[in-house]
């Protein structure tokens, strides 16, 4: 069912390359990403970081930390207010994707099929696993660099952690929001089940997106300090034939390439990107030293 | 026929005296018969008890267990058998077992009534193993009639009965500080001593004349036969017409009014008494014309100095001088010389004196503890005041501040004790109580003296203290009965709970002297860590529900233990009427979740994943989360590690293109400064 972001057409003013003006020579950048993607992973970036931290402070209660968090929230039950409204951000978020793939999918007039298993679907393929085992050969220096496409597996990973967490946690989630409910037809224990569930899946979560995630796109030095891209929705057309050469491929033999560039986005708008960014890896990168800091020294 | 009639009348008359005659003889000859057999049974007993050698043990003690035949055969109860009183012993065969004491009130029920009343009897029942009990005074199997002259309570005797433990350096009223002045040495020279003694008139008054016998009293008494009420009866026993005898020193107006009429002790001291008049001046005239001046000090250098204003308005206002230094001599020109001993109170107030003597503060007098405080130390001495007067030391909101001249932290009391109860007099005035005493003026709230009793105050390690907990709640119950009667169905309470383990009592859960509302939050909160002292498996559990990990954040909106268990009638969850039985528990849900119903009750609100066997679901749930976190994370950390190397390298490539590419531009630059030729894309 998931696919994802192949823009429908090209968003930005399509560039005549023989209009660039004279003086500025500019190098046109690769679109990887519509508005709509770009402002959902923003949307989903906030609602997220408050979730973990309302979150967190309950989870880890014995810590000290989570005490202060709590009242700088203004108490448990503002924390939980707050709890909420960024789940039903998310929730939103989510259902925001899904209208959008259906939008691609009735204009692009593809069956399911096409939907499922067309050619930048984020659905798993062989290709992915031939192409994890080539990295990993990489890795140990037995192989070349593989020539990824628009996906890699590990993007693909990511996406579907996010699709999962979706169900685990939205679902326990709203068991928990609404015990009364749920318990009309549910024994009592499922909402041990559901806490249990819903607080490690989230610690997962928390934990996968500030370390793992962050260092696949961010942090690993070749894109250090931080890869604008998902912000921008832009990238260098070096940077796509370095990392995506497979994409770029095809994209030049279909003769597409042109409908997706655009003029680079000003570099003070680039440097606010990072800012932000930047602000946000912080928070991250803090909330898993706390986490840290309470499961190995604070416990009781 | 009248002949028939009176015939029959006579064999019936006949028959009658027959039978009277019969009933009469038996009634004479019948106590011989008795007394025959009980001689009959004694002597069995005499057999081996009339054996001067024959002894028993008692611990280490030889005690004698001969009986004088002789004596006993001359007693008033020689007519009983010995099973008469020993009447365990009746039908046990030799050796029997040890007798239990004999109980005389069997036949003597009136005066062990009167015993019971008292002082003696008081003492009895308190436990003093001096107190006098029936046979110190009259012996047991010696009892003579009292109109004996060898009974040890004939008039003629009484007094040297008596002085065996009244009397100053025995051990018995050195220890019950009993009357300062000793009455074995002034009771001769009083008149009264005087006549008995050397002149041999055994119609003279003796101790027990005014004293009473049974029911001897603390003169403090009200029901007292020496107290001021009812000394002039006692008096007037003897001395009939006293307004008569009286009106040359007493003016007749006294006389009037029935208050103003001084009792007889006011001027005749009781054990001193002398035939002198006093004139018409009352001791306290006399020792104020000295005692009135400020600068009067004793030897040593202490004031003794009384103020009249003061003396005027405390307490004792109405008592005489005497009345309390009771060794002052009135007659004397200098009668306080004779002052030998301080004031005994307790010869007036026999019960709290009584109470003192038991309590750790009497304890500590009695050892000759220099911090032993007496009753001056708390009540004054002149100036002394009832505990309803705002201006007294013992008035409730005063209180505090009198115990902590010696128990507040760094006084002497403070500095002996070792246990655990630290800083508090700041703690009480901090506490419930204290606010309700001293910032609300609530003079009905608890002050020290509430819990801990003004004079019987002991430490809570002994059992007899009302702070013990075996009696905490009981000492709380005198004002919060409906909590207690609560508690005494609780599981906590050891009318329910047979257990070695010590059960929680009040001061477990609210402290002693730190009480806080319990309706405010920081009681809410540490609550569950107090439960968790005992309860500490389930209390680590509840930490690991949202209940609880909302608790530990600092919040009290949230169910904490009380709120499902209940607090003071906490029942066992098996018990029916429990608030977690089957049948109450959705509705403790419902008092936060509306709506709750059997299902949401089965939420398991301690559940823990470290117990497979009580919680399955919530161990294996817990696991394969573990599970799943694991592996992701090593999966994950992996593949980033060893990504890193190759991401390290992938850098310094990139670096060195574009130093190259600057390179590049650098050469180009010098031949084309200005232009800048758009590159182009592949």
């Amino acid at each position: 069912m998931p696919m994802s972001t192949v823009e429908p057409k090209v968003q930005q003013q399509p560039v005549e390359i023989t209009a660039v003006p004279e003086q500025k020579p500019q190098e046109l950048h690769y679109v990887r990403f519509t508005v709509l993607n770009r402002t959902l992973h923003v949307t989903m970036m906030l609602s997220f970081i408050v979730l973990a931290l309302t979150g967190l402070s309950l989870k880890f209660s014995y810590a000290a930390w989570s005490v202060k968090l709590s009242h700088l929230f203004g108490g448990f039950q503002t924390a939980g207010i707050m709890h909420r409204l960024a789940a039903s951000v998310m929730f939103l978020t989510f259902g925001a994707h899904l209208w959008d793939i259906m939008r691609i999918k009735r204009h692009e007039r593809w069956s399911w099929r096409d939907l499922l298993f067309g050619p930048n679907s984020m659905m798993f393929t062989l290709q992915d696993v031939r192409e994890f085992f080539a990295t990993i050969k990489w890795f140990v220096g037995a192989g070349p660099r593989p020539r990824y496409g628009r996906w890699t597996y590990w993007e693909k990973f990511d996406y579907f952690a996010v699709f999962w967490g979706m169900f685990a946690i939205g679902f326990t989630g709203l068991m928990l929001w609404f015990p009364i409910f749920f318990t009309r037809l549910l024994p009592g224990s499922l909402l041990n089940v559901a806490t249990i569930v819903h607080s490690d899946e989230a610690l997962l979560a928390v934990g996968f997106i500030f370390t793992i995630h962050f260092f696949n796109t961010h942090l690993r030095p070749e894109k250090f300090p931080m890869d604008t891209t998902v912000f921008s929705g832009q990238m260098s057309l070096t940077e796509l034939k370095r990392d995506k050469p497979r994409e770029y491929e095809q994209l030049v033999a279909s003769g597409e390439l042109k409908q997706h560039l655009a003029e680079p986005q000003p570099a003070v708008v680039i440097k606010a990107y990072k800012v932000f960014g930047w602000i946000v890896l912080t928070i991250g990168l803090t909330v898993v030293i706390l986490i840290a800091y309470a499961m190995l020294f604070a416990h009781v | 026929m009248p002949v028939k009639e009176a015939r029959r009348n006579q064999g019936r008359s006949r028959i009658v005296r027959a039978a009277l005659l019969l009933a009469g003889l038996t009634c004479l000859l019948a106590p011989h018969g008795w007394a025959a057999q009980a001689s009959d049974a004694s002597d069995t007993c005499l057999a081996c008890h009339g054996e001067k050698d024959l002894t028993t043990k008692h611990g280490n003690k030889t005690v004698s267990l001969f009986v004088d035949g002789k004596h006993f055969a001359k007693s008033v109860h020689a007519a009983l058998s010995c099973t008469g009183c020993h009447s365990d012993l009746e039908g046990k065969d030799i050796p029997h077992p040890t007798p239990a004491k004999v109980n005389c009130s069997t036949c003597h029920i009136e005066e062990q009534g009167h015993y019971e009343k008292s002082a003696h009897g008081k003492a009895s029942a308190h436990g003093n193993q001096r107190a006098p009990a029936c046979v110190s005074c009259h012996g047991n199997h010696d009892i003579v009639p009292v109109k004996d002259a060898h009974s040890a309570v004939s008039r003629r005797n009484a007094a040297s009965l008596c002085t065996t433990c009244h009397n100053q350096g025995q051990a018995a009223l050195k220890n019950a500080k009993l009357s300062p002045h000793d009455v074995s040495k002034n009771y001769p020279d009083t008149i009264h001593g005087e006549g008995l003694a050397k002149r041999g008139l055994t119609l003279g008054p003796t101790c027990i004349s005014c004293h009473k016998a049974h029911d001897v009293m603390s003169p403090g008494d009200a029901h007292s036969s020496t107290g001021r009420a009812r000394i002039m009866s006692a008096c007037g026993q003897c001395h009939s017409h006293l307004e008569v005898v009286h009106q040359k020193v007493i003016r007749a107006e006294v006389w009037k009014n029935k208050s103003t009429i001084p009792a007889c002790l006011d001027c005749h001291q009781p054990h001193p008494a002398r035939q002198e008049a006093y004139g018409d001046e009352r001791a306290d005239t006399k020792c104020l014309s000295c005692h009135n001046n400020p600068d009067l000090k004793s030897r040593d250098g202490h004031s003794m100095f009384v103020n009249v204003v003061d003396l005027g308005s405390s307490r004792h206002a109405k008592l005489t001088c005497n009345d309390c230094h009771s060794d002052i001599m009135p007659s004397h020109a200098q009668g306080g010389k004779t002052v030998a001993g301080k004031v005994d109170c307790a010869s007036c107030h026999a019960d709290p004196g009584q109470r003192y003597q038991h309590s750790i503060h009497g304890q500590l007098l009695a050892r000759g503890d220099a911090n032993a405080p007496s009753c001056a130390d708390c009540h004054g001495t002149h100036h002394v005041m009832g505990k309803q007067q705002p201006e007294s030391p013992t008035f409730a909101s005063n209180v505090p501040d009198l115990c902590a001249r010696c128990h507040r932290e760094g006084e002497k009391a403070a500095m002996r004790y070792h246990g655990a109860e630290h800083q508090i007099i700041g703690r009480y005035s901090e506490s419930i109580h204290g606010k309700g005493l001293l910032k609300s003026g609530l003079t009905v709230t608890a002050t020290c003296t509430s819990c801990h009793t003004p004079h019987s105050e002991l430490p809570a390690s002994d059992p007899a203290s009302t702070v013990n907990p075996k009696n905490v709640p009981s000492t709380c119950g005198t004002c919060h009965h409906g909590i207690e009667e609560k508690f005494s169905h609780s599981v906590h309470s050891a009318s329910v709970t047979q257990t070695d383990k010590r059960l929680p009592v009040c001061s477990d859960c609210h402290t002693a002297h730190s009480i806080q509302r319990a309706d405010q939050d920081r009681f809410k909160l540490e609550i569950m860590n107090t439960c968790g002292q005992c309860h500490s498996e389930v209390a680590a559990t509840y930490f690991d529900t949202y209940h609880g990990k909302v608790s530990r954040l600092g919040y009290t909106t949230i169910a904490k233990c009380y709120d499902c268990h209940g607090s003071h009638e906490i029942r066992k969850v098996r018990d029916p009427q429990s608030t977690l039985s089957s049948a109450n528990r959705v509705a403790t849900c419902q008092k936060c979740h509306a709506g709750a119903n059997a299902n949401f009750a089965g939420y398991l609100a301690h559940a823990t994943h470290h117990d497979r066997k009580k919680y399955p679901l919530v161990f294996w749930s817990f696991w394969a989360m573990t599970g799943l976190l694991v592996g992701v994370f090593v999966f994950g950390g992996i593949h980033t590690f060893m990504w890193l190397p190759r991401s390290w390298r992938l850098r310094q490539e990139l670096k060195a293109e574009e130093m190259a590419e600057k390179i590049k531009d650098a050469a180009r630059t010098p031949e084309a400064p200005d232009s800048s030729s758009p590159r182009e894309e592949p």
